[in-house]
C-alpha cells in the first residue's frame, strides 16, 4: 500500500507530529508541554510559508 | 609548608539512586515508542508519543521510503542506519520484512525516507524523557 503526500501535506503531517514530541518531551507541565508545541508548530508552517514565499521570489 | 593544603570547595551532587525502571522504561521505550512512558503511568503522554511516532514512520514507509541497513561505508549512510534504528522495534519488523528496500525514485519518497530517521531521532529523545521521568528529574 503506497500514498502520495503533496508537498505541503507531507510538511503538514511532519510538523503536526514532530511539534507534539517537542511538546511533551522538552516541557513538565502539561500547560507548558500543549504551548510549546503549537509554538513549535507554528514556527514549523512559518518557516515553511516562508521559506515557500522566498523561493517564488528568487524565482521571479 | 609542605603539610598546607589547599581547601578546595567541591560541589558533589547526590548521586541519583539507580532503579530498576530507569533502565527497563528506556529500553521499553526504544522498543515500542511511548511505551516508556506508559510504564510509569504517563497514559495520555505514552498514547501520543506512540502514535506520533508510529504514523511519521508508517507514512515514511508507505510513501515508498528507504530503510538503512548497517553499513560502513558512506557518512550519511551511517547516519541514516543511527536515525532508523531509533524506531526500535518499527525498525526490526521492517527490516525482517523487508519492507522499504526500494530504490528513491521521486522526491515523496525522499519525503518517506526523512519521515523515518525522524521518527526514530524523535524516538530517542522520547527515551531521554523516560528515563529522565524515572529518575525523578522530570514528572
Amino acid at each position: 500500500m503506497t500514498i502520495q503526500l503533496t508537498h505541503f501535506s507531507a510538511a503538514f503531517v511532519f510538523s503536526l507530529f514532530a511539534s507534539i514530541v517537542f511538546g511533551i518531551t522538552h516541557r513538565e507541565t502539561t500547560r507548558e508541554m500543549v504551548r510549546y508545541g503549537l509554538y513549535c508548530f507554528a514556527m514549523f508552517l512559518g518557516g515553511l510559508l516562508a521559506a515557500g514565499w522566498a523561493m517564488w521570489l528568487v524565482r521571479r | 609548608m609542605a603539610n598546607q593544603t589547599t581547601a578546595k570547595t567541591k560541589v558533589v551532587e547526590p548521586a541519583q539512586p539507580a532503579n530498576t525502571m530507569s533502565v527497563i522504561a528506556p529500553a521499553l521505550g526504544w522498543l515500542i515508542p511511548g511505551a516508556g512512558h506508559m510504564i510509569q503511568k504517563r497514559w495520555i503522554r505514552g498514547a501520543l508519543l506512540f502514535v506520533s511516532i508510529g504514523t511519521l514512520f508508517i507514512l515514511g514507509l508507505m510513501m515508498q521510503g528507504h530503510i538503512y541497513k548497517a553499513n560502513g561505508g558512506d557518512i550519511l549512510d551511517m547516519l541514516g542506519f543511527i536515525g532508523d534504528l531509533g524506531a526500535g522495534g518499527m525498525y526490526i519488523v521492517t527490516l525482517a520484512m523487508n519492507w522499504g528496500q526500494g530504490a528513491v525514485a521521486f522526491a515523496i519518497a525522499d519525503y518517506g525516507t526523512k519521515f523515518m530517521i525522524v521518527a526514530g531521532l524523535l524516538n530517542f529523545i522520547a527515551v531521554a524523557d523516560a528515563y529522565h521521568i524515572a529518575i525523578g528529574k522530570k514528572q
